[in-house]
């Protein structure tokens, strides 16, 4: 079984069409990576998959998602819960304006763990978890916006790790950071990649190529190709992925 | 699994109790605004007539019209604005359009905000100083519009600078790479593109003089007075003064109630039309700017 | 050059408004508080100099029957004003038109030593044996912690502000506990909750509010907030600190509400998606994330709807009773500095000592009134550093 799996899902804001058509399985601890120009829908996919874009006004959705062989769009689906189960991490670092500890605590205290040891265990292990602990160890109390952009993200990776999600959405998220700390997050998700299952979106296809399993191209909307990473890198069989990977637009 | 359906319960009903309240809230408060108003609608209807608005008031202020009250608050609300109009509107321009920022600009936007926050009594005690003891105009049309239009002068400034930094500035840039001077430029082409947001600040303005009263009080308006005010220097009533008084001190508070049913009703008009009129022309305005 | 004398006109309005009204109230304090072409004059053995107002009104008002309790002798204090003349002297005495007055009152007061006498200068005769008594000025001080307002008062007034700023503060703040729930709750349904639709469609009704004249919020107040009261607490009186209290909270809303809202809708959509993705429930992001994020702004607005409430006059004035006593419940009658200013101005002779200290009350309401400008001021710059 596959653990993420939409069926012929179809994106609407108000009048216009955003996905056409996607249908797209994903396997259980693999990294799948989506690439394609700006605008062509694969953040829209992404955000899709925690129910992200229930957030906008207007919004419509055709099709079946489902994770761990729920349709997540269903009735019954209790959204907290979801993305509770589906971790995500953003494309800016964005911690919120409270202390390093807190910011991992945050997800566990919403989630109604109370419990003050558990809470600090599950804190530590996340930070370990993301090898920020010897940089912040010191200064746990201190505000996060204090770190350095890459320590201020792999704060945010560990703050959705605390919640022991089992899917772990990025969305672009090294773009914002220096290349050194680029290559620790890039280094994290490939530790990472024995206990989740992660889907991440990029721009850089060196990046992809560096880390995920399985590549899906997006463009104009479409799902244009998907392959392991490797055949679609070295051997795509669309035209129009041979472009876009060979530089020629996007 | 079941206790963390527990918490998705709680935590779903917790935010519907917090939702349902606040929207419960929310619509209070709009039903209190049509509370107030029809409240003063109800009462005041069967009031208004021709001649409410257009005769004297009579036996001690519990009969007949309102009609000099209604003629004080148009004189006031024109003095007022003939005055700050021009003054807010180039005061506006050359805080946009020529001062650079820096501290001068910064002070003076303190300033501006400060006299925002005076009290309306405050502008009353002040207008009898000056205006009327200072400057010896008495109780005085003249002192009561400059009064108002002081007091006003902060909302025209800032509704002006509004109108004025949403003119973008590619037509700024356009105008002066033609050869235009400065001068040329703010006048024949920010201005007129801001000009219809400039006048539903003034329409604003007019609804927030016609109805201010504790600066008046000292300055201008009158108790009763028998006839019109003929100069810039006569006494006047005034709707809001008006309402006052025949609400607390009248000769007959309970004879005069109906009265200052309908003259609540004519002041709540005014406010209602100067607001209405105000949203319309932005919204008529706003979507012919942008097509341009 | 007019351009730059128009932008400068609201500065100079404010320099204005200080002058005159600084130079007008701090009148107050450079004056006798007796009331001008009186005199007091006591026996001229009598050893005090010197009085404070407070004490003359205790001895007019029989508080203090004795010379001793004011450091002088032990003797009697015996009351006299020009119209008890008549009861010592027959009109033949004073002769018909009065013109043996001055001498009369002379040989009285000389004739009784516990006297305490308060007549007018035109009856002080030229040869005068009794001892004029001299009233010390108002202090800032005194006239800030006085405990009794009583302008008109005779012989000497009564200047002390405490219970109309404590009055004015009751009320303001009795109206910001009843407006900052309120207008807190509208502010998140209508910043987070509401669809744009209805958001469109409340706001510019919510915002009408502000454009009701105060005078019309009065006048509500009056015919049916005043009764409702009076009948809910079982009053005697529905002209209560508590009416003012809600008329006021009414005329603060739009104020909280919309800054208030502004402040959220601020809220980077960032750190909503961040919580929600945590599995946090809409609530539990608000309040927990939007509802700290803009806590400046909630502030700014809260503080701003209080310097409204301070400063509204007609409103107040009309519903609140007008008591000039210190306050101890909402339940009961108060007055605030506006009211006092607006309802005693037009009764006070310009340039008097009355007229003056209602300057000196328009100085404290601007004084106030800026520093809570001057608050806002600092608690938003401090909002924006923050952002960045």
């Amino acid at each position: 079984m596959h653990k993420i799996e939409s069926k012929n899902v179809n994106f609407y804001y108000g009048e216009t069409q955003a996905l056409h058509d996607i249908s797209l399985s994903m396997k259980e601890n693999t990294v799948t990576a989506l690439i394609g120009p700006s605008g062509c829908g694969k953040s829209t996919y992404l955000r899709l998959l925690n129910r992200m874009n229930d957030l906008i006004d207007k919004t419509h959705l055709n099709g079946e998602i489902y994770i761990d062989g729920h349709n997540i769009y269903a009735k019954n689906t209790n959204v907290d819960d979801l993305r509770k189960n589906v971790g995500m991490v953003f494309q800016k670092p964005n911690p919120f304006p409270k202390s390093i500890y807190e910011n991992v605590a945050y997800g566990l205290k919403v989630n109604g763990i109370t419990d003050k040891k558990v809470i600090e265990e599950r804190v530590i292990k996340s930070i370990e978890q993301v090898a920020l602990w010897d940089e912040v160890k010191d200064k746990l109390n201190k505000s996060a916006f204090e770190l350095s952009g890459g320590q201020q993200q792999r704060l945010c990776i560990a703050r959705a790790l605390a919640i022991q999600p089992s899917v772990l959405l990025m969305d672009e998220p090294t773009s914002a950071l220096d290349p050194i700390s680029t290559a620790k997050v890039e280094e994290l998700i490939y530790d990472l990649k024995n206990n989740y299952t992660i889907v991440i979106v990029t721009h850089n296809m060196q990046q992809a190529g560096r880390v995920s399993d399985n590549t899906a191209f997006f463009y104009m909307g479409e799902l244009v190709e998907y392959d392991k990473t490797k055949n679609l890198f070295t051997n795509p069989r669309k035209e129009r992925t041979q472009n876009y990977i060979t530089g020629r637009f996007g | 699994m079941k206790k963390e359906n527990r918490l998705a319960k709680r935590k779903r009903r917790n935010q519907n109790i917090a939702f349902g309240l606040f929207q419960l809230i929310s619509y209070s408060i709009v039903a209190l605004l049509f509370i107030i108003l029809a409240f003063i609608v109800v009462k005041g209807i069967g009031v208004i007539s021709w001649e409410f608005i257009s005769e004297m008031p009579k036996e001690g202020m519990t009969q007949g019209g309102i009609y000099p009250a209604i003629v004080g608050t148009l004189c006031l609300v024109f003095g007022s604005m003939l005055f700050a109009f021009p003054v807010g509107v180039l005061a506006a321009i050359y805080m946009n359009e020529y001062v650079k920022d820096g501290w001068p600009k910064r002070i003076i936007k303190q300033m501006t905000n400060n006299l925002a926050g005076v009290p309306s009594i405050v502008f009353g005690l002040f207008g009898m100083a000056l205006f009327v003891n200072k400057l010896e105009f008495g109780d005085s049309l003249l002192a009561g519009s400059l009064t108002l239009g002081l007091l006003v002068l902060p909302v025209v400034i800032r509704t002006t600078e509004e109108s004025l930094k949403a003119v973008d500035d590619t037509f700024r840039q356009a105008s002066l790479g033609l050869g235009a001077s400065k001068w040329q430029t703010t006048s024949k082409v920010v201005f007129p593109i801001a000009f219809p947001n400039i006048i539903t600040g003034l329409i604003l303005s007019i609804g927030r003089v016609s109805g201010e009263t504790a600066p008046i009080l000292f300055t201008v308006a009158a108790y009763f007075l028998p006839k019109l005010p003929t100069s810039i220097f006569d006494q006047a009533m005034a709707l809001p003064y008006h309402l006052y008084v025949i609400s607390t001190s009248g000769t007959n508070i309970e004879a005069s109630r109906a009265m200052a049913y309908g003259t609540a009703l004519i002041l709540i008009i005014i406010v209602l039309i100067s607001n209405l009129l105000a949203n319309a022309l932005r919204k008529y305005f706003g979507k012919k700017v942008k097509m341009n | 050059m007019i351009l730059m004398l128009s932008s400068a006109s609201t500065s100079i309005t404010v320099i204005l408004i200080v002058f005159f009204l600084f130079v007008e109230g701090i009148g107050v304090f450079s004056k006798k508080p007796i009331e001008e072409g009186f005199l007091l004059a006591v026996h001229p053995s009598n050893t005090i100099q010197k009085l404070e107002p407070t004490q003359i009104k205790d001895i007019f008002d029989k508080k203090i029957t004795n010379w001793s309790a004011l450091g002088g002798k032990n003797e009697p204090i015996v009351l006299f004003r020009t119209e008890d003349i008549t009861e010592f002297y027959s009109e033949e005495e004073l002769g018909e038109n009065f013109e043996h007055f001055p001498a009369k009152i002379d040989e009285y007061i000389t004739r009784t030593p516990g006297v305490i006498a308060f007549f007018s200068d035109k009856y002080k005769s030229k040869d005068f044996h009794g001892k004029e008594l001299d009233v010390n000025k108002i202090t800032v001080y005194k006239f800030l912690s006085g405990e009794e307002w009583f302008p008109t008062a005779q012989p000497v007034a009564q200047m002390g502000v405490k219970p109309l700023i404590l009055g004015t503060l009751w009320v303001s703040f009795g109206a910001i506990l009843i407006a900052l729930p309120i207008g807190l709750a509208a502010a998140i349904y209508l910043s987070e909750i509401a669809r744009k639709r209805t958001r469109n469609i409340l706001k510019p009704l919510i915002e009408l509010l502000a454009g009701i004249p105060s005078v019309v919020y009065g006048f509500f107040g009056l015919v049916v907030i005043v009764p409702l009261v009076q009948d809910v607490f079982n009053l005697p009186v529905g002209e209560t600190g508590l009416a003012g209290s809600i008329v006021l909270a009414i005329m603060a809303l739009p104020t909280i509400i919309t800054i208030s809202e502004d402040a959220m809708s601020n809220t980077p959509r960032a750190m909503k998606e961040a919580s929600l993705a945590l599995g946090a429930s809409q609530w539990q992001t608000i309040y927990k994330v939007v509802v700290p994020y803009s806590a400046s702004g909630i502030t700014a607005g809260a503080i701003l709807g209080i310097g409204r409430a301070i400063g509204e006059t007609m409103a107040v004035l009309m519903v609140t009773g007008n008591a000039a006593v210190i306050p101890n419940t909402l339940l009961a009658p108060v007055r605030t500095i506006p009211a006092t200013i607006a309802a005693e101005l037009g009764e006070a002779a310009s340039g008097g000592m009355h007229y003056k200290a209602l300057f000196a009350l328009g100085c404290i309401l601007f004084l106030i009134t800026f520093c809570i400008n001057m608050l806002v001021e600092l608690v938003t710059n401090r909002n924006s550093h923050k952002k960045h």
